[in-house]
């Protein structure tokens, strides 16, 4: 359960904020684009798949572990949900459905190899990044499926609050960070991802079975792949065997710059939804100011830096 | 926040001095290939000739379509009316080109066509068949009925800029092959050896290196772009074969010319991305002055450029090459 030093914010959660709002207020001085609704409403659609992924990559973090394969398995679920709904004419919800199993299977090969083989999660999810690739370029013979049925872009089409269009896409992506966030600090089992990533062998002399919470956050991480998926799909109206390239090291930056220890056990997930806004917000605005996006690379590995800087340097303080 | 509001007041003091300003958006591959720099400078200049402000973005890496989806969003949120992209992925890239245009923004693309090419207003690209045919012819008249063993270092499946390029170059060379609109990759017996070099120097010396164990006697190299054709040197130089073996590229740029003068390709069919970009900003200022929209294909021209000159060949020298590497002058 919670203590109350939960509640009180630390470097940790406050530093990626305060990032995040001076960004916000320098790019608003910049340009007279930058600090509208329909602006913001944009960046939270550009950062959907990125920050569905940092989801599962955030939970995999928080037992110490990553995954570089998150990006390939996104692609391959985008893949598969689209060939399976183009070639078999299956509803688009059974074709969803197939893509978010694969995906989650996906992560289920991680959670094994980790668990059951001792493998390095390093090292096993480098093997099935390549794996998932691979199965993605010869599954679609590297090509681009279009022609989608309506349904499967749903996520992508707008609805209109006030003036402003918000993509459901961003309602389903929030709603995911809203649950996740109230599972982890809410449940035993959430607690549980803590405690193993902060002492597994103390952890597992508690009688958790530490094993068994490793697996169930591979899998869950591999459905958080699936949704992201179907994001990216909703986003780019079409299935891209070529997508998912960048997103793996996207996703970690983006945790990572949200405060999350990549020692484990330490960090708070809706940090990584402000880690992937804090990169939305800089690709837009310096977009906007016709700036080239050369110096989003640079601001993005020195923010990256200082995240973990900190994060050691707090570690050292004693806690 | 007090702050904030303030500069949004600014902003809408100073947002007037720029309202006449035409605003035009230019989306590359990457922002690192020498290409696209090349594109961006000419984007850049002819901008501020005609007084447009020109954002500029690209993909990640070659293939980024994410990425240039991106991109689009953000530059009609700038307040782009036009937009030039040179899409990494032919295909993907169109829905969010149909939207874009749904909302009245001229897109025109550059270098390489969409698929439909009509999900674009217009292309303004290099005829990649043609530039593959001169090459072949050259190849063809320097080989002058010997028989040719050659090796064929391609882009990538099913890009259809390394089929143009590719089988535009077996018909120069008098072979069986197929026509500008097939993307597949013909293979007559002639070719002893296809690789894939994704135009990438290191790349394109591990094809090379793995065609000369298949067949050693290999003469002639066709490259899809001189980073790949420097790898290929590379490699036969390793083997101790560069005398005897005939490099043909594709592209110009002006290491690549430097190339051709040492001695390393023979010939090279030169394209001229600086004047892509330049008449894509020309059109999108003419766009926004007079909503008059262009359409179609335009050839931006491409011109052989060999160390050698041949007779019956047409072509221009290193000196001219460096010249007009990419569109220089």
């Amino acid at each position: 359960m919670p203590s109350w030093k939960d509640h009180i914010p630390s470097i940790g959660t406050l530093g990626p904020f305060l990032a995040l709002l001076l960004a916000c207020g320098f790019f608003s001085f910049q340009s007279e684009q930058f600090l509208t609704g329909a602006n913001f409403s944009l960046i939270l659609q550009q950062i959907m798949v990125v920050g569905l992924i940092a989801i599962g990559q955030t939970l995999i973090i928080l037992t110490a572990g990553i995954d570089l394969s998150c990006g390939m398995v996104m692609a391959l679920g985008g893949v598969v949900m689209t060939k399976v709904a183009n070639d078999y004419g299956l509803h688009p919800i059974v074709a969803i459905s197939i893509g978010l199993a694969v995906t989650a299977g996906f992560g289920l090969l991680n959670g094994l190899l980790v668990t059951r083989i001792k493998l390095p999660p390093f090292i096993v999810t480098l093997g099935t990044m390549n794996i998932a690739f691979a199965i993605t370029q010869l599954y679609s013979g590297s090509q681009t499926i279009t022609d989608l049925p309506a349904a499967m872009t749903f996520f992508g089409n707008t609805f209109g609050i006030g003036q402003t269009q918000v993509a459901y896409g961003t309602v389903l992506m929030l709603a995911c960070y809203a649950l996740s966030w109230i599972w982890l600090r809410e449940t035993a089992q959430g607690r549980h991802i803590y405690a193993v990533g902060n002492n597994p062998e103390a952890t597992r002399l508690t009688g958790i079975a530490t094993h068994r919470v490793i697996l169930m956050v591979y899998v869950l991480a591999g459905l958080c792949y699936g949704v992201a998926s179907l994001l990216s799909v909703a986003r780019t109206g079409v299935g891209d065997p070529n997508a998912g390239q960048t997103e793996n090291l996207d996703a970690i930056t983006a945790v990572v710059l949200g405060g999350t220890s990549l020692f484990g056990g330490r960090g708070v997930i809706i940090g990584s939804l402000i880690g992937a806004m804090i990169v939305g917000v800089f690709r837009n605005g310096l977009t906007l100011m016709g700036v080239s996006s050369v110096y989003q690379i640079l601001i993005t590995g020195i923010l990256v830096i200082l995240a973990v800087a900190t994060d050691q340097l707090s570690r050292k303080g004693g806690r | 926040m007090l702050q904030t509001r303030i500069c949004i007041a600014l902003a809408f003091i100073a947002a007037p001095v720029f309202a006449s300003e035409p605003v035009i958006g230019l989306i590359t591959k990457t922002e690192t290939n020498p290409f696209f720099v090349k594109m961006k400078e000419g984007a850049t200049a002819e901008a501020k000739a005609k007084g447009a402000k020109l954002l500029s973005a690209s993909g990640k890496a070659d293939g980024d379509n994410a990425g240039q989806v991106t991109a689009i969003e953000n530059m009609i949120a700038a307040g782009a009316k036009t937009i030039l992209i040179a899409p990494s992925d032919s295909k993907a890239i169109v829905p969010t080109i149909k939207k874009a245009r749904e909302k009245g923004v001229l897109i025109i693309a550059l270098d390489s066509p969409t698929d439909p090419a009509n999900a674009t207003d217009a292309l303004f690209a290099t005829d990649n068949f043609k530039a593959g045919v001169l090459i072949g012819e050259y190849a063809k008249a320097t080989f002058a009925g010997k028989p040719a063993k050659i090796a064929t270092l391609d882009l990538l499946p099913g890009h259809p800029v390394g089929a143009q390029r590719h089988n535009g170059f077996l018909q120069g060379f008098g072979l069986q092959s197929f026509d500008a609109k097939n993307n597949e990759l013909a293979k007559p017996a002639a070719v002893v050896c296809m690789a894939d070099s994704f135009g990438d120097q290191a790349k394109g010396q591990t094809a090379m290196e793995n065609c000369l164990q298949k067949n050693p006697d290999i003469n002639l190299v066709y490259t899809i772009n001189e980073p790949a054709a420097a790898g290929a040197f590379n490699a036969l130089k390793k083997a101790g074969k560069e005398k005897g073996v005939l490099i043909v590229s594709v592209d110009g740029g002006c290491q690549g010319i430097k190339d051709l003068k040492n001695g390393k390709i023979a010939a090279t069919s030169q394209q001229y991305p600086l004047k892509m970009a330049a008449m894509g900003v020309a059109a999108g200022v003419e766009y926004a002055k007079t909503g008059k929209k262009p359409s179609g294909y335009t050839d931006t021209g491409v011109t052989l450029i060999a160390n050698k000159a041949i007779a019956g060949v047409d072509s221009k020298d290193s000196k001219t090459g460096m010249d007009m590497c990419w569109g220089n002058k």
